[in-house]
């Protein structure tokens, strides 16, 4: 990524709403270019896409989020690749990541309640062929997402004159 | 009752102007306050747990009282290898309680009774009353928003006498922004030469310049260190306000000067932000200042927006280069600072900060600051729109 490209998306991720006029003003550029550069980081596939980050406790209190711990058998020629995509189908599966350590795939689901997170466990993780064991832990509170800390108590700690 | 007990001299310097505007402000829960004078940002975090590992391990000991010996070290590298200065950290840095009591030792060291300290004014609000605590006589400057606030050699040669002694220089500028090009500079120089005056060169916010602009110190030019004091921090740059912490650089006879006072007064710095502070140092100068620039990039697009937004209200704005503050003439208002800050903090609840607060050549403007959140300044913005426009 070149220079402009860096600073455009340092304003996107602060507030991917913000007006093309006011980035343009903000990074000392035209409005065509600051366009012109999102374009680019949009084919390029910098920016997949722009979604709100939605505080859950509020949007949707009954939902049931989870972490689970997933240990498969590598399988010949395709590694871990061919089952974390079986994984990604499912509509559950919020995000996938494949992690050093002692186990190898991370699941982040989410579902409307508690009894259909178990059944997606129980019914559609656990029987594929190579998932050797699971361990599933529920969210219990959210701090913090995507860099947003949820419930700032007092977010200026400044008074509000000094010389 | 108790009042025949004060000073006379002290009784005679009025409080800060600024108070006043506090007091309102601290009854608004909702207000939004461009009258800040510090960084948004908040210590970066190596730099604060170098501090609580510095308590961890027992270091609750004095100092000495120049400040610890590789603070001083990294002091004298960062103005050699940022400003060029050259300074021994031996007995030529002294570490002080913030800025602040750099400049309040510097003209106690310096000032005789009746001397007169030139201070090019709109300027931070400290000069004036240190110089009368010192004895001394504040000879204000005017500088100029059609010089785009730079000081001006022949406004600085109308103002001396054989009385003048000290010169104080601050830029980039608290409140104006505004920064001194290296040849005005240079002709400010050869007025102190000219008459003999020693600069004290308050250079807080020298590494928050932008458009690519430089502030030279006065202090490289020519002819120019046996006579001038540079005095600098933490607070603004490396966001440590909190911390208390700032330093002088000087000559050794000025240094040993302004340390007598340090030594019987302060004793030292605080020895955690003399640790915090050397390690800002220390780690800026291993990774190029990354959190400097950091900041300053996020002060920079505010800088930009805040700006605009001004000219856009139809308010004459020049273009601050330096610090993070903006400057605008509210004279088109037909309002005085005064009356046009308390109404906009009364009627709309934004804390803006009276230009004549920093000196009279301020009357006529407001001090904004940008180190704010955005969407805190675009909602400001709004506000102040609405209010030029009931008006």
């Amino acid at each position: 990524m070149n220079n402009k490209q860096k600073a455009v998306l340092d304003l996107l991720k602060e507030d991917c709403r913000t007006p093309l006029e006011q980035m343009a003003v903000m990074l000392n550029m035209d409005i065509e270019e600051v366009a012109e550069t999102i374009d680019n980081l949009e084919r390029d596939r910098i920016i997949l896409r722009y979604r709100p980050v939605i505080n859950y406790d509020k949007a949707e209190p009954n939902m049931v989020e989870a972490m689970i711990e997933v240990k498969v058998t590598p399988q010949r020629d395709f590694g871990f690749d061919a089952i974390a995509k079986r994984i990604t189908s499912f509509e559950e599966v919020r995000s996938l990541y494949l992690m050093s350590g002692t186990y190898d795939l991370l699941i982040q689901v989410s579902a409307p309640n508690l009894k259909e997170l178990a059944q997606f466990v129980s019914n559609r993780l656990s029987p594929l062929e190579t998932v050797t064991g699971t361990s599933t832990s529920f969210v219990l509170k959210r701090y913090k997402q995507d860099g947003i800390i949820f419930d700032l108590p007092d977010g200026d700690r400044r008074l509000s004159v000094t010389p | 009752m108790s009042s025949r007990f004060i000073n006379p001299a002290i009784s005679a310097v009025p409080p800060s102007a600024i108070r006043r505007f506090f007091d309102i402000a601290g009854t608004m829960k909702d207000a939004i306050s461009l009258g800040v004078g510090e960084p948004d940002f908040i210590t970066p975090f190596p730099v604060r747990n170098s501090a609580i590992d510095s308590l961890l391990d027992g270091e609750t000991q004095y100092t000495a009282n120049s400040g610890l010996m590789p603070l001083r070290q990294e002091i004298a590298l960062y103005q050699k290898n940022r400003f060029s200065l050259e300074y021994d950290p031996e007995d030529e840095v002294l570490v002080t309680v913030g800025a602040s009591e750099a400049i309040d030792i510097a003209l106690r060291a310096l000032v005789r009774p009746g001397d007169e300290v030139l201070i090019p004014e709109p300027c931070y609000i400290s000069y004036q009353a240190c110089t009368r605590f010192a004895g001394g006589l504040p000879v204000n400057v005017p500088t100029r928003a059609e010089n785009d606030f730079e000081l001006l050699a022949l406004d600085l040669e109308a103002r001396v006498t054989d009385k003048s002694r000290v010169l104080i220089l601050s830029y980039p500028s608290n409140p104006t922004g505004a920064v001194m090009p290296k040849e005005r500079l240079k002709a400010v120089a050869e007025v102190a030469m000219r008459h003999d005056l020693f600069v004290i060169c308050d250079e807080i916010y020298s590494e928050l310049c932008y458009d690519g602009f430089f502030q030279h110190s006065i202090a490289s030019l020519p002819g120019m260190r046996e006579r001038t004091m540079v005095v600098s921090g933490f607070s603004k740059a490396f966001a440590m306000t909190g911390f208390r912490l700032g330093y002088l650089c000087a000559p050794r006879e000025i240094v040993m000067a302004c340390s007598r006072i340090h030594q019987y007064t302060i004793m030292c710095a605080s020895r955690q932000s003399q640790v915090a502070a050397y390690n800002a140092l220390k780690q800026g100068r291993e990774n190029g200042y990354s959190d400097v620039i950091r900041m300053r990039d996020s002060y920079d697009r505010r800088r930009r927006l805040m700006h605009k937004a001004f000219l856009d209200m139809g308010l004459d704005c020049f273009e601050p280069r330096g610090a993070f503050y903006t400057f605008p003439s509210i004279k088109n208002t037909g309002l005085t600072s005064d009356e046009f800050c308390e109404r906009l903090l009364k009627e709309h609840h934004v804390v803006c900060v009276p230009g004549n607060a920093f000196g009279p050549s301020g009357e006529g403007h407001i001090r904004c600051c940008y180190a704010t959140a955005t969407d805190k300044l675009l909602e400001a913005f709004e506000k102040i729109s609405d209010f030029i426009k009931g008006l």
